[in-house]
């Protein structure tokens, strides 16, 4: 099936700034990918190209299989959501959703009708005599919502949309895009530093770092199969045991981890464990166990955050469900197993991992 | 027991006599920030008032009824139309290019826009002369054209241009800087031309910034006088404006009429302003309720 959006060996200089080099990506008809890395990583400037509201320095652009890389913004039909909302301020609600219908010139009894259906759809019926200003920030993002999706575009781009609301509200409003996304089926691309906003929303997530693609594939890839120690460490926490490949095993001081068989013998490596994926037990389980001594313990609610020390003096942090603590307190000998271990050679565009979680 | 009480006392004591030191520093400020402003502004303002109406209404009548008043009138309406219009639409113009682009000499610009409040107007009247004067750098291209620019309403437009520059990019600059851009991206993402987009979304968020521009443009037009008696040869009935003729009342000792035109020239600023203060005041209590 023919991609909804094209994104072809993209680039964006500003003066000798490389914002973005050589993205390629694709984005399908009626779902949602998501762009995800920190700030700075250039997701932003992709989106704004997408959009048209900034323009490539090389690649190209096509919006349902038609180059669109040179066409005007007001000529691509896309709904665009600001991060800062982007209200105009000196309109109420329905003037503000009626915009681009009235700049399209639509008759005036087509436009009441589909300013009120949106009302109705992001649940804002009494609001549309409101101003900006009157409404909270949840509120104003639905607003803004509702105000791209009025000209029906084909596509719909959300810049951050939850970055400036608060945790709670912002829990909220993405359940909420979500169930409207399954109700209206609008092809959309969500920029986000948010990596469990990207796993949940999207079908799709694009990591993103330094202006480059990091990765690109499903939720679970993602997570699962990091390609790359960045995406290892962005997305989901991610404890960095560094060791000498021996034998296609990772050896950190007395001993071993499995997963190195892509790197010769004599390299060093670095083993990205997820907290989850480290065991604690008060006994050895099996042959690759090893001794580990609890530094402190801090209760999450249904988890625990373990912090050890293994025998080489590297630092780990385990998150145990606190019915499995089974006895682990501070100061205690354990034995730890550590799963799903990801070795990657040492440096490369990878961020410099730190002894603690790369990220948390 | 006792001590308690004395220590008690004594604080509560200091800190009443500190209150009441800050209240009366503040009185005292207060004081002399009102008469600072009502000696130098009122004052002037009650003589002036005073003395165009103590010959009595038969001079007001009188002075409105003379044709080289009415034509100074008209005169200064002209000049003052123009200018208007010319540093309003420029104005805006310049406020955008200077908030919104990035180009070399952009500090240099940005410095520039403020000479005409730094330059007596009598020295912006003599560059007129010797641009537009008899051996000027330009004089000989419009003589040869037939066209009068130096003892005429040309000059006299353009020095009163030259000196209001500044008013409507100093009020517009600093608004659109706090608007940033976003609203006129989410215009464009919508489908707005960017002429639609700079009526429907950047003006309206401007207008308040733009129209005190305006008026304290409006203001330093129709009160300018050294530029223009330099380049306009100040002829009666000719190149004559309301400020000119204020300045022949008193020299040829005709106070009362001289009064009664120099305070209709300044409460028509003072109504232009206090009229958009009103206007902007409510606007805004709109907005909030």
């Amino acid at each position: 099936m023919r991609p909804a959006i094209r994104v072809n060996e993209l680039g964006k200089r500003f003066g000798d700034f490389v914002a973005v080099e050589g993205v390629t990506f694709d984005v399908e008809e009626g779902k949602i990918t998501a762009l995800l890395g920190p700030s700075g990583s250039g997701k932003s400037t992709v989106l704004r190209m997408i959009a048209g509201l900034e323009d490539p320095s090389s690649g190209e652009i096509l919006l349902a299989g038609e180059d669109q890389t040179h066409v005007s913004v007001q000529d691509r039909k896309v709904g665009f959501v600001f991060q800062h909302y982007a209200l105009f301020r000196h309109m109420t609600v329905s003037q503000n959703i009626a915009f681009g219908l009235t700049v399209r010139k639509e008759p005036r009894n087509k436009r009441v009708k589909r300013v009120n259906e949106l009302l109705e759809l992001v649940h804002l019926g009494p609001f549309g005599d409101r101003f900006p200003d009157q409404l909270s920030g949840g509120q104003r993002q639905r607003v803004a919502l509702a105000r791209a999706l009025a000209p029906q575009p084909k596509v719909l781009l959300l810049d951050e949309p939850f970055g400036a609301l608060d945790a709670r509200v912002r829990q909220d409003l993405r359940r909420w895009l979500d169930e409207l996304h399954r109700e209206l089926g609008i092809t959309s691309v969500l920029v986000t530093h948010d990596q469990e906003e990207a796993l949940e929303l999207a079908h799709k997530v694009v990591v993103m770092h330094e202006g480059k693609v990091e990765q690109i594939g499903s939720s679970e890839a993602i997570y699962n199969e990091p390609a790359t120690p960045f995406v290892a460490s962005f997305v989901g926490a991610a404890n960095v045991i560094r060791g000498l490949v021996i034998g296609g095993r990772v050896q950190f001081g007395e001993q071993q981890l499995d997963g190195a068989e892509h790197l010769n013998d004599g390299d060093a490596a670095h083993a990205f464990v997820r907290p989850h994926d480290v065991l604690v037990s008060m006994e050895r389980a099996d042959g690759s166990s090893s001794p580990a001594v609890v530094e402190a313990l801090s209760n999450l609610g249904w988890t625990s955050k373990v912090r050890l020390t293994l025998p080489d003096g590297q630092a780990l942090t385990a998150q145990v469900p606190n019915d499995k603590l089974e006895g682990v307190t501070e100061g205690k000998r354990v034995f730890v197993d550590l799963r799903n271990a990801k070795v990657f050679a040492p440096g490369g565009r990878a961020v410099e991992p730190s002894d603690e979680l790369a990220a948390v | 027991m006792g001590m308690t009480v004395g220590s008690g006392g004594s604080t509560s004591g200091a800190i009443r006599t500190h209150a009441s030191r800050t209240r009366l520093i503040r009185g005292l400020l207060i004081a002399l920030a009102l008469s600072y402003v009502s000696i130098l502004l009122l004052a002037p303002l009650a003589g002036i008032v005073w003395a165009a109406i103590k010959g009595g209404m038969d001079v007001v009548s009188e002075t409105f009824a003379r044709a080289d008043v009415r034509h100074a009138f008209w005169l200064t309406g002209i000049i003052t139309l123009v200018t208007v219009v010319t540093v309003t639409v420029l104005g805006m113009l310049t406020a955008w290019v200077l908030v919104r682009d990035d180009f070399p000499g952009k500090r240099f610009l940005n410095a520039l826009v403020e000479l005409p409040l730094a330059v007596s107007p009598v020295t912006v009247g003599l560059m007129a002369v010797l641009l537009f004067g008899t051996g000027g750098w330009f004089s000989d291209f419009f003589a040869a054209r037939g066209i009068q620019i130096i003892f005429a309403l040309p000059s006299m437009i353009l020095v009163t241009i030259f000196i209001s520059i500044p008013f409507v990019i100093r009020e517009v600059g600093p608004v659109l800087e706090e608007l940033g851009t976003n609203e006129e991206e989410a215009a464009l993402t919508l489908g707005a031309s960017p002429i639609q987009t700079f009526f429907r979304v950047t003006l309206p968020n401007v207008k308040w910034g733009l129209l005190y521009g305006m008026a304290l443009s409006t203001a330093r037009a129709l009160g300018e006088i050294g530029a223009v008696l330099i380049v306009s040869g100040s002829i009666q009935g000719q190149t004559e404006t309301a400020t000119l003729y204020v300045f022949r009342a008193l020299e040829e000792r005709q106070e009362a009429s001289g009064y009664v035109v120099a305070l209709t020239l300044a409460a028509i600023s003072i109504l232009l302003l206090a009229a958009i203060e009103t206007f902007k005041h409510r606007q805004s209590k709109e907005a909030r309720s």
